[in-house]
This record gives structure tokens, C-alpha cells and sequence, in this order.
């Protein structure tokens, strides 16, 4: 059987499972073990005693949220853990009904609730926010998730590495190429496969285009929910002329389906590169304008300085990734550390801040654009030629990929038999977002609140599965 | 200067050509319309938007017609924040178990008539989630739709001119 390297120094012990060091990323199990994924890359692993497993959010609060999923997959339960509420089960009858979820506000006098979702008054995914208010203060805020699941991880086993891709790809739509490329990353490690040169590239090209298309818009989001409409729309066009360019040079605006277990499902289009560098022309030409506006504005200023601070022991707490997590002072970026091609070896820049604000995670976003803009441009530089994928082989193995997505490391853990994919389990960043999420919305303003939601960027999706 | 750019946009032509709806949708529409006895509701129609179990995509197309380069707004067509004040419930999205009873009840708190659109391969027919547990395949599994718009997500130009369709149905009643 092959096995990644990171899966080989996988340690199988009790003690080793309780005595580590570091950030939590992610927390599974599958039928006789559960597995603790620290960072940058180390896997632990404990065999279950009668479909249970030593809890550890005793110690690391960001792994509640993954043993409350543990139990609605699979019913393992974490012993000795803090939280036994469910993460995105419903507990729904055949015709889709189930009570009105009793999340109880805190005593106290003058407390009420507020309940919001899981339909809302705009374009958006659906969520349950029930907040406690006294006044306008939010003293709680508890969510309830699930309303996106369709059952991802169980359409994925038993199909091939190829297939699966499909299902991989739609965990979250706007991380599609990062969850692509996470995926197909942990196939490859499993059947001991290395994509061709020219489709790793393709790939970084993609995933970075991403990465802007999302910080765009991410950033035009803030300033809507801020009340500053001449930066939301400013910056959806920016969003929009990505989305065409990626149209253009990869036949798919959000680029879905386009990475693929082996390589790349297409080549660039005839002309795309010339699309793409005009795009990121326009965009670095635009961008300081939109940045001294942002940066001008004095009403704009007053609602994201100091505003929906996140200290950097509560991103650690989480195991916040991505704008987050650095911009909490977490150094933390999948392409530099466990890294993969074609970072490995690059020199890239990854931006850092401790303010935690919303003006820290907007700035880093609008710093994060231009590095990506300019990666882009070398990647297309030094675009090898060859061929852009190769047929995995029906090989067996277990394998683990990461890509790091605009919020952060997606990591995928799989195990193929003859084939076939027998178990798998896919780690959204959003995982260790919704809950610093719930904790930040206490003490602020109930109307902060969407500017708080835009800022981090936790997707329903990607965890609802 | 802000108010600079802002006079500039309001009087400058459009960034895009405006789209125009498929005659053959039109007609059929307005003939299923006609039937159902619809009445006039004007000319502009506001939509509520209900993810039912999406991944998210269907989500960033239709926030994207509303962006300066394809804006809805200039059809009459906009986004409502309460299902009371819309006309249109559009569903994107697999039937989602943990969605349905929030559907249903978003088209009970519309004002009838309500025209029902299903967005995107997953709302048309269960997309690639088609056959999991967790969902029961299409919207039209939920409610009757009127009109479906396929595509992985479908792309702003071609949600907008499906829209249109309804408009332009809607006028011929």
C-alpha cells in the first residue's frame, strides 16, 4: 500500500495523542480511528474503544466544532469533550419539519432574542444566527449550521479519484479551485502520482486568480456592508473582470472542474494569457485608487479601525487560517509551510499583521491581491510546455493535500482501495472560523454584525458538507 | 474625488449592451402565465432569493448581475430583503432535507401570484448531489416551478436574459 509522507509519520498512540504541541487544523475519524491534524503538517491518529476517542477541546477549543461533526458522520463520541451539541445535524422528519431549535439565551435582565436566517434579505447562503440582545448589545450569539448539507463526503466514497473530483469541487463554489486542488493533491499523494509540470503550474495560476477574484470581492463586501457603495461596486467590477478573464483563458468563470485528480481537465485557451495579464494590468492600475478611496473615506474608517477585533491568542485558540489568522499575527500559509509545487523553493510573500481589526484584514486582503496579481504574471512567464494530465492508476493507498484558499488551508484525507476512494474527510477553513465568529459578535452591536460576517468570511458550505 | 466618479457613471453609457430575452422562452411563459390566470403586476419585479443546499456558486453569479457591468436594476429587476414584498421566489441549490421547511414556508409568506424559478443544474434537477440522502434532487420536488435556468453555475449574462424572459412574459399577459 502506498501512504503520503505526511500519512507514513502518522503516529498511532494514546499518548502522542494527548500530549501535542501546536495548532489544531483539523479533527476525523473514520471506522476505527480518530485523526488530529496539527500545523504545519503533523497527523496523530488513536484507535476508537467502543466508537469513542479522548475529546481535545478540554485543551484546544477549535476542535469542539470538529468532534460535534465527528458525531453527526459517524456517532464517535469525544470523551471528556466540552460541547455535545450537534454541527450540522437537524434532527428533521421525512417531510423536511423539525422543532424550532431551543438555543437558550444567557439570564439576565432585559435579555431578548433576535433570529436571523436561515432565509435572508439578500443574495446569500443560509445560516441561523440566534442572538441575544440587550438593547442593541449582543451578549451571545449561537448558530445553528447544516442548512447546505447535501451529503458530500458520502457521494465521494466509492467512486474514483476522477469522479470524486466533481463532488470535491463543489464543497464550497468559491473556493472551487482550492478544494480541486486539495483534493486532487491528497489523490495523488495515495496512488504515488506527480502531475506533469505544466498543470502544476496551470494549477497555481488558477488558484491564485482565485484567491483575487475572492479578496475582490471580500472587499467589496466590507465596503457594502459598511454603507460605502462606491467601494462595493468599484470592487465587484474588479471581481467581475477576473471572473470573465478566468472565463476566457480557462472556459469557466469560476474555474470549476478545471483541476482534476492527474493534472489539469484543459489546457490555457488560445489567447487567455494575453486575457489574463490585461485583467491583472487593469487591476494593479485600479487597485491604489480603490485603496486611497477605501483609505480616505472618514465614515468608512470609523466603522472597520479597532472594529471586530480578533486577538491573536483567540486565532490560536481556533487555529485561524488565512486574512484571519494573519491578520491576528499567525504567520500560518499552506503554500509556504507543508508547501507543494510549484511554491516550494519560490520566494512568496505573505503579508502578517497583529492589529485584528477590520481594517487589518481588509488591507492585508487589498496587500494579498497585488502579490497574487504579480505571481500570477511569473507563473505565466514560466509556463513549461508538455502535456497537462496523466491517468491515475487503480492503485490503493491513503493520501492528505492541502491548498491554501482565501480563508485559509483546505485539507483533504483519503483512502483508496483498487481505485476506488473508501473513506474521505475534506477540512474547510470555515471550520475554525464560525466559531470565532460566534465569540467576536459578543460585546459588539447588533448592527456590526454583517460587516463582522463579510470580514471573516466563514462559508456555510464548506462546512455543512 | 468620489462625487467625480459617481457624476461620471451616472452619465456615461452602459458598460455592457443591454441583453435582450430568447422570444421562444417569452412565448412559452406567457402562454403557461396566461393560463394560470396571472394577473399585471407592473412593470418591475422584486425577487427573493432562497439558498435550498448550495455550494455557493449559484450564489456569486446572481450577486453578480447586480455588479456595474451587467446591473439588474436597469430591467426593473431587483433583490427583495422580505418575502412579503416579492414577486419571484428563486431557489438555488439542491432540495436540501434541512432547507425544505424553510422554502415552503418563504413561498407561503409571498403575496400570491408567485412565479417560482429554479436556479442553476442542482435547483433544475439535483445537479451532481442528485441521489444523496441528504437532499431529495430538484426545487420542482418542494414547489411548482415556472422557470428553470441550468448551468455550473450559470453566468450572469445568461440569469439576467432568463429573467428578462419573465418580464417579458409577464408583459404580455
Amino acid at each position: 500500500m502506498k501512504d503520503s509522507k505526511l500519512i507514513a509519520a502518522c503516529e498511532y498512540n494514546a499518548p502522542a495523542w494527548a500530549n501535542q504541541e501546536g495548532v489544531l487544523i483539523a479533527l476525523w475519524t473514520d471506522a476505527t480511528h480518530a485523526y488530529a491534524l496539527y500545523q504545519p503538517a503533523r497527523l496523530v491518529a488513536v484507535a476508537l474503544v467502543e466508537g469513542a476517542y479522548p475529546a481535545l477541546s478540554p485543551s484546544r477549543p477549535g476542535a469542539a466544532w470538529f468532534e460535534r461533526l465527528a458525531h453527526d458522520l459517524r456517532g464517535h463520541v469525544a470523551r471528556g469533550g466540552t460541547d455535545a451539541r450537534p454541527a450540522i445535524e437537524q434532527f428533521r422528519a421525512a417531510d423536511g419539519t423539525a422543532a424550532w431549535p431551543v438555543l437558550p439565551a444567557p439570564d439576565g435582565p432585559g435579555v431578548h432574542q433576535v433570529a436571523l436566517g436561515p432565509v435572508h434579505g439578500g443574495v446569500t447562503e443560509p445560516a441561523h444566527f440566534r442572538f441575544s440582545v440587550i438593547g442593541e448589545l449582543v451578549v451571545k450569539l449561537e448558530m445553528r449550521l447544516g442548512y447546505s448539507h447535501r451529503g458530500i463526503l458520502g457521494l465521494i466514497r466509492g467512486k474514483s479519484a476522477r469522479l470524486a473530483a466533481r463532488f470535491a469541487a463543489r464543497v464550497a463554489g468559491d473556493s472551487t479551485v482550492a478544494h480541486s486542488l486539495a483534493f486532487a493533491q491528497a489523490a495523488e499523494a495515495a496512488l504515488g502520482i506527480a502531475p506533469p509540470p505544466r498543470a502544476v503550474q496551470l494549477r497555481a495560476i488558477m488558484a491564485e486568480l482565485e484567491r483575487c477574484a475572492n479578496h475582490a470581492g471580500d472587499c467589496g463586501a466590507i465596503a457594502e456592508a459598511a454603507g460605502f457603495g462606491l467601494g462595493a461596486a468599484g470592487f465587484a467590477r474588479q471581481r467581475e473582470a477576473l471572473c470573465a478573464a478566468a472565463g476566457a483563458a480557462f472556459g469557466h468563470r469560476l474555474m470549476m472542474d478545471a483541476v482534476i485528480p492527474g493534472g489539469v481537465a484543459e489546457d490555457l485557451r488560445e489567447g487567455g494569457a494575453e486575457v489574463l495579464k490585461d485583467a491583472l494590468d487593469t487591476l494593479t492600475a485600479e487597485l491604489p485608487g480603490l485603496r486611497r478611496m477605501m483609505e480616505s473615506d472618514a465614515g468608512l474608517a470609523d466603522r472597520l479601525n479597532g472594529a471586530g477585533l480578533i486577538s491573536p491568542a483567540l486565532a490560536v485558540a481556533f487555529g485561524a487560517g488565512g486574512i484571519v489568522g494573519r491578520a491576528s499575527g499567525q504567520r500560518a500559509d499552506a503554500r509556504i509551510s507543508p508547501g507543494y509545487a510549484p511554491y516550494t523553493g519560490m520566494e512568496v510573500k505573505v503579508p502578517v499583521t497583529a492589529e485584528g481589526d477590520h481594517a487589518a484584514r481588509l488591507l492585508l486582503r487589498l496587500a494579498e491581491l497585488e502579490i497574487s496579481a504579480g505571481l500570477i504574471r511569473g507563473f505565466l512567464q514560466t509556463l513549461p510546455d508538455g502535456p497537462i494530465a496523466l491517468p491515475p492508476p487503480a492503485g490503493s493507498g491513503a493520501g492528505l493535500g492541502v491548498a491554501e484558499s482565501c480563508r485559509g488551508p483546505v485539507w483533504v484525507w483519503l483512502t483508496i482501495n483498487a481505485g476506488l476512494i473508501e473513506d474521505v474527510f475534506i477540512a474547510d477553513p470555515s471550520a475554525r472560523l464560525w466559531p470565532l465568529l460566534e465569540i467576536a459578535a459578543a460585546g459588539g452591536d447588533l448592527a456590526e454584525f454583517p460587516l463582522l460576517a463579510c470580514s471573516i468570511n466563514a462559508s456555510p458550505a464548506g462546512v455543512d458538507l | 474625488m468620489a462625487w467625480r466618479r459617481l457624476i461620471r457613471h451616472l452619465v456615461s453609457a452602459p458598460a455592457a449592451g443591454a441583453a435582450a430575452a430568447d422570444p421562444g422562452a417569452v412565448a412559452a411563459m406567457a402562454e403557461r402565465l396566461r393560463s394560470a390566470g396571472m394577473r399585471r403586476l407592473g412593470r418591475s419585479l422584486a425577487i427573493l432569493h432562497v439558498a435550498a443546499g448550495s455550494c455557493g456558486g449559484c450564489e456569486l453569479e446572481l450577486r453578480a448581475t447586480g455588479n456595474l457591468i451587467h446591473d439588474l436594476g436597469q430591467y426593473g429587476l431587483s433583490f427583495a430583503a422580505s418575502p412579503r414584498h416579492a414577486d419571484v421566489l428563486l431557489i438555488t441549490g439542491v432540495a436540501g432535507r434541512n432547507m425544505l421547511e424553510a422554502v415552503r414556508e418563504a413561498r407561503a409568506a409571498m403575496p400570491d401570484p408567485v412565479f417560482v424559478i429554479a436556479l442553476g443544474d442542482c435547483a433544475v434537477d439535483g445537479g451532481v448531489f442528485k441521489g444523496a440522502a441528504a437532499n431529495i434532487g430538484g426545487a420542482d420536488r418542494i414547489l411548482p416551478v415556472d422557470l428553470m435556468i441550468p448551468g455550473c453555475p450559470p453566468d450572469p449574462a445568461r440569469i439576467i436574459e432568463a429573467l428578462l424572459a419573465v418580464l417579458a412574459a409577464h408583459d404580455g399577459v
